[in-house]
């Protein structure tokens, strides 16, 4: 008997069947890899499973019997655990504070700590799930955080439990990690869904996959049965190429000059420590790191976000060292930012509002501070058709589409833009194999019309495959530059977790305990 | 992704209208309702009394004029409120940018003489909007620079402009005589009545332009809420300020300055507030004195409640508000009921507003039952 069992899930929304029919069975003991395009209904069958969301027909059916979910309380009554890909922590309280939230033990509304910390303590040495119970959220790192998103379901008593594209933001190391760990889960006799689009992924974990199109099952396979090829073949009913071919770098003149630049961070610490590089016009340069080495200060400061503290920046000759984010728009840079929510999206505006985003006081949109709707109408159509984003109109709100069609949205601005340099952060996180393949050529595209690209990825095969130049960034410096053919990802994750020789400091002894670890 | 269901467009358009209209309609509706048990336990009988409220309010033109009349500076702080709350700003010293703009008349339109109607009261409107947006400035400055809390910023400069007038009008701005007042605007720089704009035979021949007390500044309002809808609807100027108001670090990446656009949020959230002050002095009093706003900044804040920031909601939202107060009289006279009930419910109206996320809960709740039975 499975676990849980969907018969016939269907959601609608207006103007979009979400969910058509969709039925699941998930046995004990068992990982299904839940794969699909971007909008092909995922998170939205996933969301009703856990009682966010209602369904509009079908049932759901725990060991054998009917159940009604109407809240995420009533699906962690019926065991069933979900940790969404933005996590819903609360950053100044502890791990084990975060964990027993709403399940407080302890009588009469005083909380009894001491058990508490035993009891995730206890379940954390079980599933191998280190982490430090008194540690404060904020200062843990995003694998870790995910950590405790997972400890937290346990503790509650999942025996089901949703993972909604856990990867994305994860190194590859953490990864590794994270797998480890659903595989110790599972030997304990959990049942895991789990969604991502990185197809080797699904086949070095799951047990059996579930491919949806369109808000339908159209398939199921097994790892053992198919490949990569085969599955973005189901997942898109194409063929795809899933790595783009490019031509030898034409480097034209020099666009990005950086040179001697040191950025602080919120906290006033120093994260960038004196980077010089250059960018020129036909070159992709990527900028390879551990997360929290400085790409993010290196990125702000360049795209005029962030004030550096010394240094300089030069674009095509203009100097744009204290230029405002406007002025940096105005001079040409492009940016794609690493948090679509946070930095790249007004989840309240329309699509056609959000794809004229920094671009909305210039001809043809606005012309003296009046907007011209029917332009605006028109290249937002054109975006959302070029970029296939999947949605009924521009009408729509961005807090409406599913995760990766809100990517493509930012990557549609940015690139539409036609800059002259593209700094892209994480450009295709939450991207499915398909829209991958399109981003990637639109940026070889630029690449191909002399335009600067800089690019920022935890992805090393990302990186492998379209950087000419590779900067390795380690505690807020160049520790290594590569050519891209004189490099692979083993090197690379050498220098990029501090190999190259610069001196260890607590943040890089923590990146090898987790290596350690695996 | 599958496209079922095609709605056609102007469907559509209807449904978000419906949509938006129909949370505020049945705050509406359930403060009346429980208005109405209120009188009731307290001995009244609420159908007199609502008959009586509606016929001091709408029951003629006369009423309708009061009803307009007392309309007339709340869509004005309405949209005041409204713009900076799209900015995600709470203007809460309107009041006090509300009597920079009376101030600001009330010495301009006596001090300078000699020039024609038709260009003294454009100049007169336009001066009390500097001066709102002008005492709007300081805080709008603390809060970009600092982060200032405006609420708390705006509050003592709304204490500080009242005391500015309280002092002048018993000082250097007194009229002569007993009553601590300014002199009168000479009718160069007065908002006529409409009715005074046409001749008898017009009035008789159309006699609901028998409007009272109703004067021109009811049309400077209609006009300003179309402008704030337009500037919302269709200028950069307004796109930013939404932007801010829902993301500011979205806004930033797309090079808007949050900082500027707070500045001019807030400032013109005052000049609105300051061209209520005016239209209070130029078309009802001529002068200003302490007590010349019945608080109609603070109600501003209800009215851009009620329409949930949209200019235009404003409008239908102040005549609710003022037809409530101009039909309380009416209430009491007729019904016997204490005039005070209406601020009762004007307070129920303003807390089903707030409520609306438990209207959105019950709503949801009931969809949910319905699928449950269906399925
Ligand atoms: N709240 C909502 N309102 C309206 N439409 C929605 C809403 N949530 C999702 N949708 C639509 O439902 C469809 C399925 O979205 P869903 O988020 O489930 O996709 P997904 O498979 O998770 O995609 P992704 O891989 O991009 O995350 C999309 O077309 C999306 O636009
Ligand atoms: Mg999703």
């Amino acid at each position: 008997m499975p676990v849980l069992e969907l018969r016939e899930i269907t959601k609608i929304f207006p103007g979009v069947v979400a969910n058509d029919r969709v039925s699941l069975e998930l046995e004990r003991g068992e990982i299904v890899a839940l794969l699909g395009e971007n909008g092909a209904g995922k998170s939205t069958l996933m969301n009703v499973v856990y009682g966010l969301m209602s369904s509009d027909g079908g049932q759901i059916l725990v060991n054998g019997e009917m159940v009604k979910i109407k809240s995420p309380r009533q699906a962690i009554d019926l065991g069933i655990g979900m940790v969404h890909q933005h996590f819903m922590l609360v950053e100044p309280l502890t791990v084990t504070e975060n964990i027993i939230l709403g399940r407080e033990p302890g009588r009469l509304g005083v909380i009894d700590f001491a058990t508490a910390r035993q009891k995730v303590q206890e379940i954390s040495a079980r599933y191998g799930l280190k982490v430090d119970p008194d540690a404060k959220i904020m200062d843990l790192s995003v694998g870790m955080q995910q950590r405790v998103e997972i400890l937290k379901a346990l503790y509650q008593g999942a025996s089901v439990l949703i993972l909604d594209e856990p990867t994305a933001v994860l190194t590859p190391q953490e990864v590794k990690e994270l797998f480890r760990v659903v595989r110790s889960l599972v030997d304990e006799g959990l049942s895991v869904v789990f969604i991502t689009h990185k197809l080797e992924e699904v086949m070095s974990v799951s047990d059996r996959i579930v491919v949806m199109r369109d808000g339908k099952v159209v398939g199921e396979t097994k790892p053992s049965e198919t490949d990569d090829v085969g599955l973005a073949r189901m997942m898109v009913g194409r063929d795809v190429v899933l790595s783009v071919e490019k031509g030898p770098s034409t480097c034209g003149a020099q666009v990005l000059e950086v040179t001697d630049l040191e950025v602080r961070d919120d906290r006033g610490l120093e994260a960038v420590r004196g980077v010089s590089f250059t960018v020129c016009g036909g070159e992709v340069v990527a900028l390879a790191g551990v997360s929290g080495n400085g790409q993010s200060e290196l990125v702000e400061a360049i795209v005029g976000l962030r004030r550096p503290s010394s240094g300089s920046l030069q674009l095509k000759g203009l100097d744009i060292t204290h230029a405002s984010a406007r002025a940096s728009i105005e001079a040409g840079v492009s940016h794609i930012p690493e948090d679509r929510h946070r930095r790249g999206l007004v989840l309240e505006f329309d699509l056609a509002e959000n794809l004229i985003l920094g671009d909305h006081r210039l001809p043809p949109f606005a012309s003296h501070g009046i907007m011209h709707p029917s332009a605006i109408a028109g290249v937002a159509e054109r975006r959302i058709e070029d970029y296939d984003v999947r949605t009924p109109s521009w009408h729509v709100l961005a807090s409406n589409l599913s995760g990766g069609n809100q990517q493509k949205v930012v990557v549609a601005r940015e690139i539409g833009r036609n800059p002259e340099l593209l700094v892209a952060a994480q450009p295709t996180r939450g991207l499915d194999v398909g829209s991958i393949e399109f981003v990637h050529k639109q940026i070889l595209a630029e690449r191909e019309n002399g335009k600067a690209v800089l690019l920022v990825s935890l992805e090393l095969e990302e990186v492998l495959s379209l950087a000419d130049r590779i900067l390795v960034i380690f505690e807020g410096r160049i520790v290594q530059e590569f050519t891209v053919d004189e490099v692979d990802e083993e090197t690379l994750g050498y220098y990029m977790t501090g190999g190259g020789g610069s001196k260890l400091d607590g943040e890089a002894e923590h990146v090898e305990m987790t290596e350690g670890d695996s | 992704m599958s496209e079922t269901r095609e709605t056609l467009p102007a469907q559509k358009a209807w449904m978000s209208v419906a949509q938006k209209v129909g949370i505020p309609l049945a705050s509406v509706v359930l403060a009346i309702i429980v208005g109405s048990v209120i009188m009731w336990t307290s001995g009244y009988d609420p159908v007199a009394a609502f008959a009586a409220l509606f016929k001091g309010s709408f029951g003629g033109p006369k009423q309708i004029g009061d009803t307009l009349l007392r309309s007339t500076p709340l869509i004005l702080t309405g949209l005041a409120l409204a713009y900076g709350f799209r900015a995600n700003l709470f203007n809460i010293g309107a009041e006090g940018q509300l009597f920079m703009g009376g101030l600001a008349v009330a010495w301009l339109g006596v001090a300078v003489t000699g020039l024609p109607w038709i260009i003294m009261v454009p100049m007169l409107l336009l001066a009390s909007m500097l001066a709102g947006a002008a005492w709007a400035f300081v805080p709008a400055i603390l809060k970009a620079r600092v982060g200032a809390h405006e609420v708390i910023t705006t509050m003592m400069f709304s204490y500080i402009a009242r005391y500015i007038v309280s002092w002048l009008v018993v000082g250097p701005l007194k009229a002569p005589g007993q009553i601590p007042q300014t002199v009168a605007l000479p009718t160069g720089a007065q908002l006529p009545r409409i009715q005074t704009l046409f001749g008898e035979s017009t009035l008789d021949a159309l006699p609901f332009l028998n409007l009272g007390r109703t004067h021109l500044g009811i049309v400077v309002a209609l006009v300003a809420a179309l402008f704030v809808w337009f500037i919302l609807k269709y200028t950069t100027l307004g796109y930013e300020n939404r932007a801010v108001g829902f993301n500011p670090w979205a806004s930033e990446t797309g090079g808007i300055s949050v900082q500027w656009t707070t500045v001019k949020a807030l400032c013109i959230s005052g000049a609105f507030a300051g061209l209520a002050g005016a239209v209070e002095v130029m078309g009802v009093h001529y002068r200003i004195f302490d007590q010349f706003s019945s608080g109609f900044g603070f109600t501003g804040i209800a009215v851009a409640l009620l329409a949930k920031n949209h200019p235009l909601g404003v409008i239908p939202a102040a005549i609710l508000f003022g037809g409530l107060t101009a039909g309380a009289g009416t209430m009491q006279l007729e019904a016997g009921v204490p005039q005070k009930i209406i601020l009762i419910i004007q307070a129920l109206v303003i807390f089903f507003v707030a409520a609306e996320e438990i209207f959105k809960w019950f709503i949801k709740r009931r969809q949910k039952e319905a699928l449950s039975h269906a399925g």
